[in-house]
């Protein structure tokens, strides 16, 4: 993506820059201060929430987390309410239904679409093009308006991918339709981003590897996988986050094994005052995103702006 | 099922799918004529194609069709479940909440996260800098939702000590004590806006650095500084990514349903919008109607997607 160039590709420009210039004037005492409290605005209420996390049940309940500063007073129990077995309120299970979801969610959708990628990029057959252009174009179709379709499908033999209807037992508790659906919607724009990466890589080296004996399948997976690893990585972030963030395929498909943002949706419904199980709760959910997030900003990047062209 | 079981199903599904795979691709390996050249391309291509025609062209046409039938979409009502969507009251009240964030979100958004990016521009902390406004990307609607209800909260919540050191009364349950719509909303917006912030000031940024030096060499000699550097260089020369900006967040703010469903209370107070309205009427089996608001989200966002593609296609270009 053009628009998007990697962090300190400029930095190295000596020169005063229009956004530099442009600060220059906004560098009075106000603008620095505008920075400052945007800054602020958009790191407290976060931090409010780990604070309030850790604070004694009291004390959460009946005064603002501030408080810590001048009475300070700790402890890991709102933590084992929703970690340990034995509490009501245990997340665990539905810690264990977001991992169980998202890896295969992750996994299987970039596979298919990097093979996808491969054949519409290197590989020649009839109405390549127009076969492309559909898969392009079905990026604008909102999940919305697949969803009533596709969850009569499932409920319909031969699928019978869900627990809804009668005793009929799906495999693996009706798993294979979140597995199914957020593949699905992953698909186009992975295909598409997945192969206009792959059009970089020079055409030379599938020539010569063709010339060499190497087949399709040795060049995808010894030449072409080992490339497209950045690529990878890139959509990777993006579909992580989606699928472990996501709310509505799971409040439709996956009744039968909740992930952690439906437990805390029904959380706030029911026990929307019971903060420090909340507080503890909302922290557990956003740990691993924002760590794996952390860690693969540098990919994650490159992929924002090709995700936007998501319908 | 069990921690285990669970565990072990999605090992096997993995499995599953690698061995499905491994052996359709060794099968096809071997062949090397044209018309092995074709089956290859099968293997690679159809397991896609297969799972988009089913999962997502066939439901697609199949909504379209479902808008005009009944709630069992067996039989044909015509313009029914139009009329009945455009007819009432209160679902012109959420396509007008609706319209009030689809407005706000972005541009507030992609304001902020200009004036953020250009703030902190080659600041020495500006790596930092940005990671604070880009960490609540990470974060689900569903965790922002429990983040601002706090801030929100009677008594105990940030907002309400700010307002009370002030003056204005310290006791709202904000979004909910001020149950007159559009207002209410707002709260509810403002956490849309913390979240897309981030993602704005990210692909500004890089576009801001991407901006060629000579042009702005050249207006500074020509006596160009400060704010009009600003409105007349940075702004117009990253204007293609601006539009891209504002309409991405307007199509993520369309389809978003998870804030209301958290803190909205169900769409209580008037805070329903279109996302939202459409999840309750397909849990509630009223697919005629629900059929028409996906319809309705789908008319909505395709020109605007249609519109970021060709942008990109220029931009690459380029």
């Amino acid at each position: 993506m053009t628009t998007v160039v990697p962090e300190g590709a400029m930095a190295a420009a000596p020169v005063i820059s229009a956004p530099k210039a442009a600060k220059h004037a906004l560098t009075s005492p106000w603008a620095s201060l505008a920075a400052v409290v945007l800054a602020i605005v958009w790191t407290v209420p976060t931090a409010g929430l780990l604070i309030s996390s850790f604070r004694p049940e009291t004390d959460v309940k009946t005064t603002g987390w501030w408080h810590v500063f001048t009475s300070p007073s700790f402890t890991l129990d709102n933590y084992r309410q929703v970690l340990s077995s034995g509490s009501q309120t245990n997340l665990t299970g539905n810690l264990v239904n977001t991992i169980v979801i998202t890896l295969p969610a992750v996994i299987i959708p970039i596979f298919l679409a990097t093979m996808a990628a491969y054949a519409f990029a290197w590989m020649k057959f009839p109405a390549k093009n127009l076969l492309f252009v559909l898969v392009f174009a079905l990026q604008i179709v909102p999940i919305q308006v697949c969803l009533i379709p596709l969850l009569k499908l499932y409920n319909k033999p031969p699928f019978h991918l869900m627990p809804i209807h009668g005793g009929e037992n799906p495999p693996a508790g009706g798993l294979y339709s979140v597995w199914l659906s957020h593949t699905i919607f992953a698909l186009p724009l992975a295909i598409f981003l997945l192969h206009n990466f792959m059009r970089e890589i020079p055409g030379e080296l599938i020539e010569s590897a063709r010339v060499d004996g190497a087949g399709h399948v040795q060049i995808f997976s010894r030449i072409m996988l080992p490339l497209m690893m950045p690529a990878i990585a890139a959509f990777g972030v993006l579909q992580f986050l989606w699928v472990w963030n996501d709310l509505l395929v799971a409040m439709i498909f996956g009744q039968s094994t909740p992930p952690l943002t439906k437990a805390l949706t029904d959380l706030t419904g029911t026990r929307g005052q019971d903060w420090p199980l909340l507080t503890a709760g909302a922290f557990v959910s956003m740990v691993i995103p924002l760590i794996v997030f952390i860690a693969m900003q540098r990919f994650f990047v490159r992929g924002l702006l090709a995700g936007s062209v998501k319908g | 099922m069990s921690t285990g079981e669970k565990l072990l199903q999605m090992v096997i599904a993995i499995v599953l799918f690698f061995a499905v795979v491994s052996v359709i691709l060794l099968l096809t390996q071997r062949l090397r004529s044209r018309r092995g050249e074709l089956v290859q391309s099968a293997a690679f291509l159809l397991p896609a194609v297969f799972l988009i025609a089913v999962g997502l062209l066939y439901p697609a046409i199949n909504t379209i069709i479902w808008s005009f039938r009944d709630n069992l979409s067996k039989n044909w009502v015509g313009l029914d479940n139009y009329h009945e969507i455009f007819g009432s009251n209160a679902e012109l009240k959420v396509l007008g909440t609706t319209a009030l964030w689809v407005i706000v979100t972005p541009v507030a958004a992609t304001v902020i996260g200009l004036v953020y990016a250009v703030l902190i521009d080659r600041a020495a902390f500006e790596r930092f800098a940005k990671a604070l406004i880009f960490l609540p990307m990470a974060i689900s609607l569903v965790g922002a939702s429990i983040i601002w209800k706090f801030v929100y909260a009677p008594q105990i919540g940030l907002l309400n000590a700010v307002s009370g050191s002030l003056g204005l009364g310290g006791n709202h349950s904000w979004y909910q004590d001020l149950s007159h719509s559009p207002w209410n909303s707002l709260y509810l917006i403002a956490i849309m806006v913390w979240v897309q912030t981030g993602f704005a000031m990210t692909v500004l940024s890089a576009s801001i650095k991407a901006i060629p030096t000579d042009i702005v060499e050249a207006a500074r000699l020509d006596g160009v500084g400060g704010w009009k550097m600003f409105r007349y260089i940075t702004v117009p020369s990253i204007r293609p990514t601006i539009i891209v900006v504002l309409t991405a967040i307007t199509i993520t703010t369309l389809k978003a349903f998870d804030i209301v469903q958290s803190i909205g209370a169900g769409g209580a107070w008037h805070t329903n919008v279109l996302a939202y309205d459409f999840y309750i009427r397909q849990s509630q089996g009223q697919n005629g109607t629900a059929s028409v608001l996906a319809v309705l989200i789908f008319i909505l966002v395709s020109p605007v997607v249609i519109y970021n593609v060709r942008q990109m296609r220029k931009a690459e270009a380029r």
